[in-house]
C-alpha cells in the first residue's frame, strides 16, 4: 500500500512540476495554430499530436491543467465549505432553524441556475479577458455546488450530535466549542472530502458545458474541460487515439490526488 | 399524522416559493422574450413584431404568476410556446419515460454503490477499495456525453447512464460514512468481542450511518433527475430532461415554471421521506 | 376434401397478403426536431419545411437541378406588364388527397388566407410588396388572376413556396395535391407520410407518382445517431451533412456522400453599426470605417478557414450570392485575397500604428474587440478562434465569445451590446428580392445598423435605391445589373465581411436510385417523387 502511494506522489509532483515548467517544456504556444497539420498523431515534434486547429496537443493538456489543477480544488473547496456551514449548524442547532434551511437548501436544488449563470454573463463585460471568466466560472461553480452535500452533512451533524459519545462528552462537562472542536467537526470530515473530491472532477467538466452561455474559459486558453470536449461527438471518437491523452491523464491524477490526500486523512 | 401533515405545509409553501423564485430568474435572464425566428429575412416589420410580442406577456411578475396560479388550480397547466402544445399533455406523454429512467438509475447507482461501499468498509480489503475507488473516479471523469455515446454505440440502454452517473456519488459518500462509522470505539470494541461481519454492520456501524444514507438516498434522486437532463439530450430519449433543456433554450415560461415546480416536488417528497425515515431512525436508536 | 380447399385458399390470402406488404416501399430518413406546424401558410422551421415539400402542391416549381421554373397546378402564367397581376391557366381533373376536386377557387382561397395580416404568414411577407390589399379573380373554374398593390419583381417564383390548401375540404391542410399526404404523427418520435392516391404526375411511360409508396420521418435531434443510422443501413438518406461526418461516413462507406459545391449558404462577420449601442465612440469610429472594415478582412485567411475547418468543403466567399447562384452571382467579383500588408496600409490610412506588437488607433486606443457568436456550433467557434490569430498578425486583440441564442438575439437585435458577430446566412430562395429585409437600411434584419429611419451612410443609400429599383423591374437583365451593383457595393464597403460557402453535403443510400442531391434545399429530396427504392420501378 506505500509504494502505491509513494508512486501516486511522484506521479502528482511530476504532473505539477510540469504544468509549473509548462513554458519551458511545451514545445510551442498552446495557442500556435500549425494549420497544414490539423489532427496529426503524435510525431517528434507533437508529442501528443494536433487538435482540429493544429494546435499542439501536449502544450494545450500541460497549460489546461495548470488552470483546471488550481481552480477546480479551489472552487470544490468553497462548496464544501458551505456544505459545511449550512449543513452543520441546521443540524448541530435542529428544530426549526434545521427545517427552514434544509427547505431553502431543497428549493436551491431545484432552481434553475441556468439563468442565474447566463444573467452573470450579461453583467460582465464582453471583452473580459479568458482567465478572468474562468476564475469567475469557477467561483460561481463552487457557490453552487454545496446543496446535495449540505443535505448528508445535516443528518450527519445531527445523528453526531444525538450520538453516544457525543453525550457521554457533555456529560463529562465538556464545553460546547471543545465537543464541535474536538469531537463533532473532525467526525464531519468523511462527508466532506466525500463532496470535495466529487467536486474536483465534476466542477472540470462543467465548465467546459458553461462554454454555451459564454462563461468558462474562452479561446485561446485550454482547459481540461474543453480538452475532454474534443471528444464528444460520434465523428471524433474513433478518428484519433491521441484526444484520449487529456482524458487518460485526467483520470491519472484524479485517481493519484484521492489515493494520496484524501485517504490519509480518513480514519483507516 | 401532524408531523406529515406539516411536512405537506412545508413542501407545498416551498414549491410555490420555489415556481416563483424560478420565474424570477427567467424573466430577468437575458434573451428572455426573443424568437430565432427574428432572424429570418423574409419576415415583414410587422411579422416581426408580432413574434416579439407573443414571445414576451407585457405583464408584471407578480400578476403573471398569481394569474398562472389561478389556472393551474382549475387544472389548466398552460400551453408550451416552443413546442405549441398543452403542458399537460407534454409532462403526461415525457414524465413515465423519465420516471423509468430516473428511478431505475437511481436504483441501479445505488446497488453498485453500496454492492462496493459495504465490503470495503466492514473487511478495508485495501485493493477490493483501491480498485472501486478508480472505478468511481473514472466514472466521474468521464464527460456524460462521452459516456452516452458509448453507450448509443454499443446500443446498450441509454438509461443505465444515470446509473453510471450516480453510482460514484452514492459510493464516495457511503464509503467515507462507512468507514468513519465502522473505525469508532465502540464498533471496535464490538468487533473484538468476536461479532461477525454481518453482526457488527447491522447491529452496529448502520444504526450510525443509517439517517445519512436516508439523506443521501433523498440527494440522489435530484442527483438523478439532474443527470436526466444532458442523458436525455444526448441519447435522444424524449423524457422531462430533454424537454427541460428545449425550454430552457427557447425560453419557454410556462413550461419552464411547472418544471421547477414539478423538479421541486419530487425533490422535496423525496427529502422529506428521507428526513422522516432518519427521524424514526434516531429515535429507535436513541 | 373442402377442408383442405378452405386450407390452400386461406395459405392463398395469406401469401398474398404478405406479397402485397412486401411490395409496400418505404423510404426513411430524419427530422432534426418536431415540425411546428402542419399549416403550409405558417411555415418557418426546417422541419415544417420539409413536411410542406413532401406534401404540398404548388402552383409552379422551381427545378432545384437546373434553377428554372417548371409547371406543376398551372400549366401556364403569365405576369402583367406592370408586375402588379399573375394569371395562372390551371391543370384540370386534379384532386386532393381526400378526393376533394381541385379548382381556381381553391387557388384564391389560399391565397386570401396567406395574405390575411392577421396570420403573420412567413411565406406571405414574401409578397408584401406594398400597401393595400391583395385580389383574386377567378376567371374560370382553371384560370386565375392575383392582382397585388405593387410590382413584386420575380413574383412567378415566389409560388414555389405557396401550397394550396383546399377551400372546402373538411380535411382542411391535411388535404393536401403533393405527392404523400400526414397519415400518422406520433409527437416526439415519428410522422408517417402515405402517397397520395390522387396525385395528378405521371412519368413517361404513364405510371403515376411517386414510386415510393410511404416515407417515415423520426424525428431525431442527435445527428452522431442519425449518422450511425445512416451507416447502419436503418435511414436511407442524410439531405445535409457536415464535414466531419461526412469525411466520417465516407471513410467507411465512401459511396454514400455527395459533396455537390458551393451552398447557398454563407458564414459572416459584421460589426456592430448602431449609434446608440452602448460602446465607446472610439470603437464606434472604428467599425464605422471602410478602411477598418477592409483591413480586416484582408488579413483573414479564407483559404485557411475552408481548409482547416469545413476540411476543403467550403469555398472563400465573395459576396451576399453565392457561385451556387448561377443566375445572380456577379462573376466579376472575387474573394478578398488574404494580404495582411494591404490591411496595414488601409489601416495606417485611418491612423492606425503598430506599437510594442499591439495596434493603436490615432488617439492611442489599442485594437481590441470582441466576436460574439452561437454557442454549440463548432464551425463557428473554429473559425473565431482562427479569425483570433489572423488579427493577432496585424496586433489585434481579438476576443471569442460563444453565447446561447436567444442571449445572442437580444444582443444584436435589441439592446445592441456587441461589437462584432460572426452568424450564417441561409438563403432558401436565388432571387435577390428574398434579401430585402437584409439590404434595406431601414429593415430589421439590416444587421449591423438595422431600422433606420433615414440611411445615414451614402452607400446605404445607394444600396436602398438598388434594392428598390431591382424589385419593381421586370427585366430580367436589368434586374441583374441592379443586383450586381449591389453586390460591389457590398464588397466595397464590407458591412458584412462574408467568410465562407459550405458546400452542400448529403449522403444517400445506395438503394435509393434516380437522386442527384443539388445546391439548393431539399438537396436529396427535391424530387421526391421520381426517388425509387431498389427494384420497385422494374417491378411496376
Amino acid at each position: 500500500m506505500k509504494w502505491v502511494r509513494r508512486a501516486a506522489i511522484i506521479f502528482l509532483l511530476a504532473v505539477a512540476l510540469a504544468c509549473v515548467f509548462a513554458e519551458r517544456l511545451a514545445p510551442a504556444d498552446y495557442a500556435h495554430q500549425f494549420r497544414d497539420i490539423p489532427d496529426a498523431p503524435a510525431s517528434a515534434a507533437h508529442w501528443l499530436g494536433t487538435d482540429d486547429l493544429g494546435r499542439d496537443r501536449f502544450s494545450r493538456v500541460l497549460h489546461g491543467t495548470r488552470i483546471s489543477l488550481l481552480l477546480a480544488p479551489a472552487a470544490a473547496l468553497i462548496a464544501s465549505f458551505l456544505a459545511a456551514v449550512v449543513g452543520g449548524t441546521a443540524g448541530f442547532v435542529g428544530g426549526a432553524l434545521e427545517r427552514a434551511v434544509m427547505s431553502g437548501t431543497d428549493l436551491f436544488l431545484s432552481l434553475p441556475w441556468f439563468f442565474l449563470l447566463i444573467t452573470v454573463r450579461a453583467l460582465m463585460p464582453l471583452n473580459v479577458s479568458p482567465i478572468t471568466s474562468v476564475i469567475i466560472t469557477f467561483a460561481l461553480l463552487g457557490c453552487l455546488g454545496w446543496a446535495a452535500a449540505a443535505r448528508v452533512v445535516c443528518a450527519d451533524a445531527r445523528s453526531l450530535k444525538n450520538s453516544d459519545f457525543a453525550l457521554q462528552a457533555r456529560a463529562s462537562g465538556s464545553s460546547g466549542y471543545r465537543l464541535l472542536r474536538h469531537h463533532l467537526l473532525p467526525n464531519l470530515r468523511p462527508v466532506l472530502y466525500a463532496q470535495f473530491w466529487i467536486s474536483i472532477p465534476v466542477f472540470i467538466l462543467t465548465e467546459a458545458n458553461l462554454g454555451i452561455l459564454g462563461l468558462g474559459v474562452s479561446e485561446p486558453l485550454p482547459s481540461w474541460g474543453s480538452l475532454l470536449r474534443e471528444l464528444e461527438g460520434y465523428s471524433s471518437v474513433t478518428s484519433n487515439a491521441w484526444q484520449f491523452a487529456p482524458l487518460l491523464l485526467f483520470i491519472s491524477v484524479v485517481s493519484c490526488f484521492h489515493l494520496v490526500v484524501l485517504d490519509r486523512e480518513l480514519p483507516a | 399524522m401532524r408531523q406529515l401533515a406539516k411536512h405537506v405545509a412545508i413542501i407545498l409553501v416551498t414549491v410555490l416559493l420555489g415556481g416563483l423564485l424560478g420565474a424570477t430568474l427567467i424573466r430577468f435572464a437575458p434573451g428572455y422574450g426573443v424568437d430565432e425566428q427574428e432572424l429570418d429575412a423574409r419576415l415583414s416589420a410587422g411579422s416581426i413584431e408580432a413574434l416579439r410580442r407573443a414571445s414576451a406577456p407585457d405583464e408584471n411578475l407578480f400578476l403573471f404568476y398569481g394569474h398562472y396560479l389561478k389556472r393551474m388550480v382549475h387544472g389548466d397547466l398552460g400551453t408550451s410556446r416552443t413546442l405549441q402544445r398543452p403542458i399537460a399533455q407534454l409532462l403526461r406523454e415525457r414524465l413515465p419515460d423519465t420516471m423509468k429512467s430516473v428511478g431505475l438509475g437511481a436504483l441501479l447507482g445505488w446497488a453498485l454503490g453500496l454492492a462496493l461501499a459495504i465490503p470495503v468498509a466492514m473487511s478495508r480489503a485495501w485493493l477490493v477499495d483501491a480498485l472501486a475507488s478508480v472505478m468511481a473516479g473514472i466514472l466521474l471523469c468521464i464527460p456524460v456525453a462521452v459516456l452516452a455515446l458509448l453507450f448509443v454505440l454499443t446500443r446498450a440502454p441509454a438509461r443505465l447512464v444515470i446509473a453510471l452517473i450516480v453510482f460514484p456519488k452514492v459510493f464516495r459518500y457511503a464509503r467515507n460514512l462507512l468507514v468513519r462509522s465502522a473505525a469508532l470505539p465502540h464498533v471496535l470494541t464490538a468487533r473484538a468481542k468476536g461479532l461477525s461481519h454481518a453482526g457488527v454492520f447491522v447491529w452496529h456501524v448502520l444504526p450510525l450511518a443509517g439517517a445519512q444514507l436516508l439523506a443521501l438516498a433523498g440527494v440522489s434522486v435530484s442527483l438523478a433527475f439532474g443527470a436526466s437532463i444532458p442523458v436525455e439530450v444526448v441519447c435522444d430519449l424524449p423524457g422531462i430532461g430533454q424537454l427541460a433543456w428545449k425550454a430552457a433554450l427557447g425560453r419557454d415560461l410556462y413550461l419552464l415554471i411547472n418544471l421547477t415546480m414539478m423538479v421541486a416536488v419530487v425533490t422535496l417528497a423525496a427529502n422529506s421521506a428521507s428526513d422522516l425515515l432518519g427521524g424514526a431512525f434516531g429515535r429507535s436508536e436513541a | 376434401m373442402s377442408k383442405r380447399w378452405f386450407a390452400s385458399l386461406f395459405v392463398m390470402v395469406l401469401t398474398l397478403g404478405s406479397a402485397t406488404a412486401q411490395s409496400g416501399t418505404e423510404l426513411r430518413f430524419c427530422l432534426w426536431s418536431e415540425p411546428k406546424t402542419f399549416n403550409p401558410l405558417l411555415v418557418q422551421d426546417d422541419s415544417s419545411e420539409t413536411v410542406r415539400y413532401l406534401t404540398g402542391g404548388v402552383l409552379v416549381r422551381l427545378n432545384r437541378q437546373t434553377q428554372q421554373l417548371e409547371p406543376e397546378l398551372a400549366t401556364a402564367w403569365k405576369t402583367s406588364r406592370d408586375g402588379r397581376t399573375i394569371t395562372f391557366a390551371l391543370r384540370q381533373n386534379v384532386k386532393f388527397s381526400d378526393g376533394t376536386a381541385f379548382s381556381a377557387e381553391d387557388v384564391a382561397h389560399t391565397i386570401q388566407q396567406m395574405m390575411d395580416p392577421n396570420l403573420h404568414s412567413p411565406t406571405g411577407d414574401s409578397f408584401r410588396s406594398g400597401e393595400g390589399k391583395v385580389e383574386t379573380k377567378v376567371l374560370w373554374a382553371d384560370k386565375i388572376a392575383i392582382f397585388f398593390p405593387a410590382p413584386i419583381a420575380g413574383l412567378d417564383k415566389l409560388f414555389d413556396q405557396v401550397a394550396i390548401m383546399s377551400a372546402k375540404s373538411p380535411k382542411k391542410e391535411r388535404a393536401v395535391l403533393g405527392p404523400y399526404y400526414v397519415a400518422e404523427y406520433k409527437a416526439g418520435s415519428h410522422l408517417n407520410l402515405e402517397r397520395n392516391p390522387n396525385y395528378w404526375k405521371h412519368d413517361s411511360s404513364g405510371h403515376q407518382l411517386p414510386y415510393i409508396d410511404s416515407v417515415r420521418l423520426d424525428i431525431q435531434q442527435n445527428r452522431d445517431i442519425e449518422i450511425l443510422r445512416l451507416l447502419r443501413g436503418e435511414i436511407h438518406l442524410v439531405n445535409s451533412l457536415n464535414a466531419e461526418y461526412f469525411d466520417k461516413v465516407i471513410a467507411e462507406k465512401p459511396a454514400l456522400v455527395h459533396d455537390a459545391g458551393p451552398s447557398m449558404d454563407s458564414e459572416q462577420i459584421w460589426f456592430n453599426q448602431v449609434a446608440s449601442a452602448p460602446l465607446p465612440a472610439y470603437k464606434k469610429a472604428w467599425f464605422g470605417s471602410t478602411n477598418f472594415r477592409r483591413a480586416i478582412s484582408e488579413s483573414i485567411n479564407r483559404e485557411d478557414l475552408s481548409r482547416v475547418v469545413f476540411r476543403g468543403h467550403a469555398r472563400p466567399a465573395t459576396g451576399p450570392v453565392s457561385p451556387g447562384n448561377q443566375f445572380w452571382f456577379n462573376t466579376r467579383l472575387q474573394p478578398h485575397p488574404f494580404d495582411q500588408k494591404a490591411a496595414m496600409k488601409r489601416l495606417e490610412q485611418d491612423g492606425f500604428r503598430v506599437q510594442n506588437g499591439a495596434l493603436r488607433d490615432k488617439d492611442g486606443n489599442a485594437v481590441e474587440f470582441s466576436v460574439v457568436t452561437n454557442a454549440g456550433n463548432k464551425y463557428r467557434e473554429r473559425m473565431a478562434t482562427m479569425i483570433q490569430q489572423d488579427l493577432a498578425g496585424i496586433g489585434i486583440k481579438l476576443h471569442v465569445v460563444t453565447l446561447d441564442f436567444p442571449s445572442l438575439i437580444e444582443r444584436i437585435a435589441r439592446t445592441f451590446n456587441y461589437e462584432a458577430c460572426l452568424l450564417g446566412a441561409v438563403n432558401i430562395g436565388l432571387d435577390p428580392s428574398e434579401q430585402m429585409n437584409i439590404w434595406l437600411s431601414s429593415a430589421e434584419n439590416h444587421q449591423w445598423n438595422p431600422g433606420q429611419k433615414a440611411p445615414e451612410t451614402a452607400w446605404e443609400a445607394e444600396i436602398d435605391r438598388l434594392m428598390r429599383a431591382q424589385a419593381s423591374e421586370l427585366n430580367e437583365k436589368k434586374r441583374k445589373e441592379y443586383f450586381d451593383r449591389v453586390q460591389e457595393i457590398a464588397w466595397e464597403q464590407e458591412p458584412f465581411i462574408y467568410l465562407v460557402n459550405r458546400n452542400a453535403l448529403s449522403a444517400i443510400s445506395t438503394s435509393v436510385q434516380n437522386a442527384h442531391p443539388v445546391v439548393l434545399r431539399p438537396q436529396v429530396f427535391w424530387n421526391i417523387d421520381r426517388l425509387s427504392l431498389g427494384s420497385e420501378v422494374a417491378q411496376k
